[in-house]
């Protein structure tokens, strides 16, 4: 396993691809691996593209993939489509757009299924990012699912986000409801060939200006990606956010609840499975919920009764000691 | 907890352009609870090898209908070896006649060669005992 971090850290693209697998299939070695990453990270710029699907979202990852290879970046991309809830396949059809730079050397392509996380991302979408920031990509793009309007883990994800639109998407009430037309630092109006994109662009535009705040006003661009109309000024504009960001200190202070919310997460999972390895070794949680569904006792003065059986506040007192 | 899946490549070579049947076998495995990647018409090999390479996959499916696949196989099933990947199962789709198929076994370049007519459940029957095996 050592000898995967070592060969990826010299540039090994399958050894990239393995470890990927390793962490999306939550091998008891992943944080091993992990941990292993982790000094080699933090220099990837994580840009993430959401929208409805079949909004265009590949296309457009695949435009602005040739005009960051023609700035000399490399990239690594990881394009979500969702798991099937029935029978946890899922088709994983987002490469059939960017399948130009296949052959591409520094650009690598990570299609996942969502395999039961809901808000957009797959379950192991940032662990992936970690790998491919280890792996020396100097951006990361992140392709979500085709999302609605409240699948949005993509903005605790990502740097900068971009908010793929197509016209005619309803009325301008649309454009205040809360949820994705919140977190878009960047809007792409897409297919805008058709008509009523000119009220889309309006309509979004209006609602922005609405907003107080004007440290960072996210620009609306039209785009075709059919072609290749705007993408020019959607790279320039996706810059321009991460110069912001750079600059007002802003991209440090994401990064700062990123990482508290990761060492949150981590303590809790620690916890968590300290204290289920013990519970399943001590008590028998069957007779437990036999008992709480007959109604001989209630799910809560059992839950304290578990922890008490081993010894969970006892080992606090110690250590408060 | 250890969640593997079988994720598989599902790839149409060469300049046939016709994927119908190739979309069918994707979407049979989607419900046979795989990972499929589908990669859309007109692949070179050289593309299909480094997209399993960077996909991870466990099986590739090719689909053929040209007529070109004494050329394709063998030259997708090069590369995969040559990627280190020489132990991906590889399987066969399309018109392929049936000394053809014989052939591409018995030389090594493909795993199972599936014809028309075959039912769906034969083929993802066949990937899952192979891969899981």
């Amino acid at each position: 396993m050592q000898q995967l971090v070592t060969e990826l850290l010299q540039g090994n693209r399958r050894a990239a691809a393995r470890l990927i697998s390793l962490v999306e299939n939550d091998d008891p070695q992943k944080r091993e691996l992990l941990k292993d990453l982790y000094p080699h990270t933090g220099n990837a710029y994580v840009i993430g593209v959401t929208g409805a699907p079949g909004s265009g979202k590949s296309s457009l990852v695949d435009w602005l993939l040739k005009l960051m290879r023609k700035d000399g970046l490399k990239v690594g991309v990881i394009a979500v489509d969702p798991t099937s809830p029935f029978s946890g396949g899922a088709i994983l059809g987002d490469r059939i757009r960017m399948q130009d730079h296949a052959l591409d050397q520094d650009i690598f392509i990570r299609s996942m299924g969502t395999r039961g996380s809901l808000g957009g991302l797959s379950r192991a979408t940032r662990e992936a990012i970690q790998v491919m920031d280890a792996f020396g990509k100097d951006i990361v793009l992140i392709e979500t699912v085709g999302v609605g309007q409240s699948e949005i883990d993509i903005v605790r994800t990502a740097d900068s986000t971009l908010v793929v639109l197509t016209p005619a998407g309803g009325d301008s009430v649309q454009t205040i409801k809360a949820g994705i037309m919140e977190i878009a630092d960047v809007f792409a109006v897409n297919k805008s060939d058709l008509p009523g994109s000119d009220r889309t662009v309006t309509e979004v535009n209006m609602m922005l200006d609405m907003k107080k705040s004007k440290e960072w006003r996210p620009p609306v661009i039209p785009t075709v990606s059919l072609i290749n109309e705007g993408i020019d000024q959607l790279w320039e504009a996706l810059q321009e956010h991460r110069r912001y960001m750079e600059e007002s200190g802003r991209l440090l202070d994401i990064r700062r609840e990123r990482v508290g919310r990761e060492l949150t997460e981590q303590v809790e999972y620690l916890v968590k499975s300290s204290i289920w390895n013990q519970v399943k070794e001590e008590i028998e949680l069957e007779s437990l919920v036999e008992k709480i569904v007959h109604r001989r006792q209630d799910p809560y003065s059992a839950a304290a009764d578990l922890l008490d059986k081993i010894n969970f506040y006892g080992q606090e007192a110690e250590e408060g000691d | 907890m250890n969640s593997k899946k079988v994720r598989i490549l599902v790839a149409k070579p060469g300049l046939d352009g016709h994927d119908r049947g190739a979309r069918v076998v994707a979407r049979a495995l989607r419900d046979a609870g795989f990972e499929v990647i589908y990669t859309g018409l007109h692949q070179t090999p050289e593309q299909i090898a480094e997209t399993a390479l960077q996909e991870d996959v466990d099986a590739v499916g090719l689909s053929i209908l040209s007529g070109a696949h004494m050329t394709l196989v063998p030259r997708v099933k090069k590369l995969l070896r040559d990627n280190g990947m020489g132990d991906v199962l590889m399987v066969v789709g399309g018109i392929i006649p049936e000394d053809d198929g014989r052939e591409l076994i018995n030389n090594g370049h493909a795993d199972q060669v599936f014809t028309p007519g075959e039912p769906l459940d034969n083929i993802t029957d066949y990937i899952g005992s192979k891969i899981r095996s």
